[in-house]
């Protein structure tokens, strides 16, 4: 097929389009990230060095990374694991109808709450004098005598993990409609137990999905301030915490520090968000 | 008497209403059987009693001499081929085809000897490695098939298997599948609501309607001697003119200003109303001995190696469908014509 040429404007036109995605991450994503480089490559007086970069190999920022990545791994597995069986419960568990728009309406709320509020409601209920910490106590059970603390590891993956398994949910539902019951019923035609049609079928199908969802909880945790902020002030040393103390700190503050901090945090958001969007792309293809 | 397959009494409520009842059915081994109906009429719910995946009200259902009422649908060894094809997105061809033996523990090399077999049975054996997304849906569906097949099952369902294709297509498809059943020689049952594929593909077409059987028959039968006014008009085209009888022993009724005449049996004493039915085939423009009414042609469509007239006639309208070759000059809209057609060739039903 040999067609015309479409004439300039409307190509012109074709441009015209997509011209806010391009101001839009232009602005939010791109510049921003150029100015973060540029300021990890500042040293104190304004010169150009490494230093920061050589400052990533210390023991308190590796020590921050690696509680950051931990965190994030705990939260996004388990919240991964919860939030799917929560899912496929109300999905194809045989749970009545309206248990799947309650648990939708709480999940699309309790996946947004976060920061302070979030904080400040799990201080009341399960701190040291908290509702829930009093109640325990009523009938025996001494949380903080035992070891436990909202303000530790367990603490917070417990608080993260509010808002992980609700993301899980909401992300996890569409994709559980997405398993034909044609696929079980050919399975089980062909002679397939419920136990090998998930195992050989369903489970597979819906693999990226899972996969993908529990690097998007990993992000999720990942890049998460606020709430770890107003919880633990500064007393679990967090990636993003560290950025905070050297930027903004009166104790420590070495910014190019910080901005040095912030970009292996960028890099390692980078590589979640390509390995998330080849999951996806494998997951569309099977279930949409 | 009990066929391979037998459905006795069989009846489907879903929550107080009916879907299906009173069926009954006795298939022969290697026979092709079609079900035939308008939907909602309950063939996909008859099928699926069949291949365990609904449990009927009540009856049974035997198959090769067991009682299967109430087996489970992946103790049944019947292969089921679904509208949607149904593959599994995670799979390639071949693995789709082998998931039946696997699931059965069969062993490596006698699996994938079965699956080659089968890919030359339905011509694709060069799509081993595809995945199903990389196929046609005409070439899914003989995966589909295949997959069915591959089982050696008793017993082969299949579901409106075409009618997500396009008519070229699902013409090739349908002679395809005629071909591997008999080369089989599996026993068959079909479902569809195209009367075209259930009388081109089968031994036996069950017509149903509103969860009922109207008539089981050879395609010839049920279309020549359709049992009742909705196969009549359910299986081919119909004209119904309003009669009413003069004599019934002749064979005599009116038709307004005309006396006709049927060679059919009239059931019904002098003086009955009812409706004289006849084939568009059956109709002639031509002047005749008896049968002879006077009409105006109203539209002419042409449709290859038949033309489609319809006319208008004192007491409706009618539909003749004429031979091509046969037709001296093609009638216009707005003549006025005569039409006849043979006493034995219409029948008179309420
Ligand atoms: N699971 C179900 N629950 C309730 N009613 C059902 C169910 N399955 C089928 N029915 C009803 O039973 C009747 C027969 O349905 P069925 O699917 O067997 O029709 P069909 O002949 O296959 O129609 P189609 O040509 O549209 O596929 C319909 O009225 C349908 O609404
Ligand atoms: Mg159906």
């Amino acid at each position: 097929m040999g067609g015309a040429r479409r004439p300039p404007l409307a190509r012109f036109g074709s441009w015209l389009g997509v011209l806010p995605f391009f101001l839009f991450s232009g602005m939010f994503l791109i510049a921003p990230a150029v100015i973060l480089a540029y300021r990890s490559l500042e040293g104190p007086d304004g010169t150009l060095t490494l230093d920061n970069y050589r400052a990533l190999t210390t023991n308190t920022v590796i020590a921050a990374y690696s509680m950051s990545i931990r965190i994030s791994l705990t939260t996004a597995v388990i919240g991964g694991l919860i939030g799917f069986f929560l899912a496929w419960a109300v999905s194809m568990g045989g749970l009545p109808r309206p248990f799947r728009s309650g648990l939708t309406t709480f999940s699309g709320v309790a996946s947004n709450f976060a920061g302070v509020p979030l904080a400040a409601a799990f201080i009341f209920t399960l701190g040291r004098v908290g509702v829930l910490t009093a109640l325990f106590e009523l009938i025996g059970v001494d949380l903080y005598g035992g070891g436990f603390t909202i303000y530790s590891y367990w603490g917070l993956s417990l608080v993260y993990l509010f808002f992980q398994i609700p993301l899980m949910v909401l992300v996890m539902l569409p994709a559980l409609d997405g398993l034909k019951q044609d696929w079980r019923e050919a399975a089980e035609n062909l002679g397939a137990t419920p136990g090998q049609y998930w195992r050989r079928v369903a489970l597979p199908v819906l693999l990226p999905s899972i996969l993908g969802t529990m690097i998007l909880l990993f992000g999720n945790a990942f890049g998460a301030h606020a709430t770890a902020y107003a919880l633990t002030g500064g007393l679990l040393p967090l990636a993003t915490l560290l950025i905070g103390q050297q930027i903004s700190g009166d104790v420590l503050n070495n910014p190019g520090l910080g901005y040095a901090v912030a970009m292996g945090m960028v890099f390692i958001m980078g590589l979640s968000i390509v390995l998330y969007s080849i999951l996806q792309r494998r997951s569309e293809r099977w279930l949409g | 008497m009990s066929g391979f397959l037998s459905l006795h009494g069989i009846r489907k409520e879903f929550d107080g209403v009916v879907a299906v009842e009173t069926f009954d059915l006795d298939v022969e081994p290697g026979e092709f059987v079609s079900f035939l109906g308008p939907s909602g009429c309950g063939k996909t719910t008859t099928l699926r009693m069949v291949a365990g995946f609904e449990q009927p009200t009540a009856g049974t259902i035997r198959l090769a001499g067991k009682d299967v009422t109430y087996a489970k649908a992946n103790e049944r060894n019947i292969g089921m081929v679904f509208q949607s094809y149904a593959l599994f997105p995670n799979m390639t061809v071949a693995d789709n085809i082998a998931f039946g033996l696997r699931v059965r523990k069969e062993e490596g090399s006698a699996r994938s000897d079965r699956v080659s077999e089968l890919l030359d049975l339905i011509h694709l054996p060069d799509k081993a490695k595809s995945y199903p997304n990389e196929l046609s849906g005409g070439q899914q569906q003989r995966v589909a098939l295949a997959r069915a097949l591959a089982i050696r099952p008793q017993l082969l369902l299949l579901d409106e298997p075409l009618s997500a294709l396009d008519a070229k297509i699902r013409d090739d498809l349908r002679a395809e599948i005629r071909r591997i059943q008999r080369q089989l020689n599996i026993t068959t049952i079909y479902v569809t609501h195209d009367q075209e594929e259930a009388l081109a593909l089968s031994d036996r077409v069950v017509v149903m309607s509103k969860g009922r059987m109207e008539q089981v028959g050879e395609p010839f039968e049920i279309y020549n001697n359709p049992a009742t006014g909705f196969v009549a008009s359910f299986v081919g085209q119909l004209n119904r003119l309003p009669v009413t009888v003069e004599d019934p022993a002749l064979g005599r009724i009116r038709l307004g200003r005309y006396e006709l005449r049927t060679t059919s049996m009239i059931e019904a004493p002098a003086g009955a109303g009812l409706s004289l039915m006849m084939r568009p085939e059956e109709i002639t423009l031509d002047d005749a001995e008896e049968n002879v009414l006077e009409g105006i042609v109203e539209t002419v469509t042409f449709l290859g190696s038949i033309v489609r007239v319809q006319i208008a006639v004192e007491e409706g309208k009618l539909i003749a469908d004429l031979f091509n070759e046969r037709l001296l000059e093609l009638p216009e809209a707005g003549d006025s014509t005569q039409i006849s057609f043979p006493p034995h060739a219409c029948w008179v039903m309420a």
